[in-house]
């Protein structure tokens, strides 16, 4: 019953499992820094913005490397509008990943607060300080992680139906780190 | 791909109906989990958590809902000038702002309390806000005229703004919450003994503003000591008059700072208190002993004003968190409750500039008080 794992190269298996990890941290630092009052806030916040920039240079990196290393075709058994569904669920995180960071970028340079990386270390401002600017990029900063959120479930409940009942290679495509081929 | 191929056509993986349902089953309890999890941190699962959002219904059910506006110290106008440092700073801090020489700052004066058009009242708390830019970097502040900070968490400032909800019939506190609440919170009883002790003065331009707040200072080599501020006016000390305030207008502490600033401009040295070992740093309710070293860091000096309908001020978060690298937060939990708070307060009135009525001073009284 073994699937053939027609693998992504590990640069993309890499860069996928990183990436993973730090997303969801990045969506409960997120849903947890502006749901308290407690001395964790600042330093919630404090990793908020590192992180976010460090998801977005590695959303380059990424977008990059599927130009040179391609992902796997979906097996033929998979129909057409599943292939859609999958298509429209890989351009969202994608779109994402790169969205949530500028537009909190953004909505910090439009508040204006300082864009503090680590101690001394600031990033520019991106846009001018403008308060319309800012009412409307910090709900849609919001909105966004949710629908980054959602789309993360559906994606992770797509990739388990492939490993525990289709059982047809998708999943160890991503997730097989064995080195021998069964 | 011929192995894949293979093993579609052994139909859906080759699991009998009952495994595929189970592990279906499964596959709903991780999304669920998942999502539960999610809820958790987001406080959607613990109604009772002191988050950003109850802490704003708070401030909205004691002094009613008052768009656009702050939801803390609401009444307020600008105030800009400079500050020009001593350089007598330098060896504890590596802030740029304490090198010697002249920054531009914003400003923001302003009374305690979410009520924007309160009457101007002596024994108000009283602050000053400062902004200042220094290499790049940024400082904000916020300060209160009074000794001590009334509570020392953001839970007990929580249950004292909730105990001074006016009760409906009477328009005062009730008298059995303010109880429950002394009860509760000794230090707020102790801190209220001091704050109420205080001599107050005349106005903005002779008040004392202090941090409340301890940070901590570090210079080039990394060093740390722990710090309260304050501006101290140079404008001499004139004990507030029962007179003053009964006879005239219900802004006269307003009017009297914009007065002032066109005749003149104010000034206050900027006093950096260092603490010892054992000064308490996480707890704003106690005062450090008097005889702590003081470092006179420089003079702030104010020489415009104007109203939050044109003046800088009104879109600035005064998030006592944003500091330059050699100023940095203590473990004074206040702190992070006032920059979360202040977040949300900040998104609030952002959003609501387009229903927000004109602030109480207006653009026209601080150009009246030109003349």
């Amino acid at each position: 019953m073994s699937a053939d794992p027609v693998r992504f190269p590990l640069i993309s298996r890499l860069l996928h499992w990183l990436m993973a990890v730090m997303i969801l941290s990045m969506l409960l630092l997120g849903a947890g820094m502006t749901a308290t009052v407690s001395p964790r806030y600042p330093l919630l916040f404090s990793i908020h913005r590192p992180l976010g920039i460090a998801i977005l240079g590695l959303a380059v990196l990424r977008l990059i490397n599927r130009l040179f290393n391609p992902p796997p075709p979906l097996p033929e058994s998979i129909p057409a509008v599943q292939r859609l569904a999958a298509k429209a669920s890989y351009l969202t995180l994608y779109a994402l990943m790169f969205m949530l960071p500028l537009v909190g970028w953004g909505m910090l340079s439009a508040a204006p607060y300082p864009i503090v990386l680590f101690g001394a270390w600031h990033l520019p401002p991106i846009l001018p300080q403008n308060p319309t600017l800012y009412a409307w990029l910090r709900p849609l900063h919001t909105s966004l992680a949710y629908l980054l959120f959602a789309t993360f479930l559906v994606h992770m409940g797509a990739a388990l139906e492939h490993g525990l009942i289709r059982r047809d290679g998708v999943l160890a495509s991503m997730a097989s780190w064995s080195k021998t081929r069964r | 791909m011929n192995q894949r191929r293979d093993l579609a056509e052994q139909g859906k993986g080759g699991l009998s109906l009952a495994a595929t349902l189970a592990r279906l089953a499964a596959i709903g309890a991780i999304m669920l989990g998942a999502a539960a999890g999610f809820a958790y941190v987001g406080g959607w699962l613990s109604p009772g958590r002191l988050t950003q959002a109850r802490m704003m219904s708070a401030f909205q059910a004691v002094n009613g809902a008052h768009p656009g506006f702050r939801r803390n110290h609401a009444k307020g106008l600008c105030v800009a000038g400079t500050f020009d440092s001593s350089g007598q700073a330098v060896p504890l801090s590596k802030a740029a702002v304490f090198k010697p020489g002249r920054v531009p700052l914003i400003g923001r004066f302003a009374l305690a309390g979410g009520m924007p058009f309160q009457s101007d009242q002596p024994a108000s708390t009283r602050s000053m806000a400062l902004r200042v830019v220094a290499g790049g970097e940024e400082w904000r502040t916020g300060m209160n005229n009074t000794p001590v900070f009334a509570v020392n968490s953001a839970q007990g400032f929580y249950d004292q703004l909730l105990a001074s909800r006016p009760d409906p019939a009477s328009g005062k506190p009730d008298p059995a919450a303010i109880a429950a609440f002394r009860a509760r919170h000794p230090e707020a009883v102790r801190a209220m003994t001091i704050i109420n002790a205080r001599a107050i003065s005349s106005g903005f331009a002779d008040s004392t503003f202090n941090s409340l707040n301890a940070f901590r200072l570090v210079n080039a080599a990394g060093i740390s000591v722990p710090v309260r501020w304050a501006t101290v006016p140079l404008q001499p000390f004139v004990v507030e008059s029962a007179l003053q305030s009964a006879h005239t207008d219900k802004n006269y502490l307003f009017d009297d700072l914009i007065r002032q600033i066109h005749e003149h401009p104010l000034q206050w040295r900027l006093l950096l208190t260092i603490g010892e070992p054992g000064d308490p740093t996480n707890d704003a309710t106690l005062p450090w002993p008097p005889e702590r070293r003081h470092i006179d860091a420089g003079m702030v000096t104010i020489d415009q004003v104007s109203s939050e309908a044109d003046g800088s001020c009104t879109d600035i978060n005064f998030d006592p968190l944003v500091l330059p690298a050699g100023i940095e937060a203590s473990d004074d939990p206040l702190l992070g409750a006032r920059s979360a708070a202040y977040a949300r307060s900040f998104t609030l009135r952002i959003s609501e500039k387009s229903q927000a009525a004109a602030s109480a001073i207006t653009a026209q009284q601080v150009h009246a008080g030109n003349n």
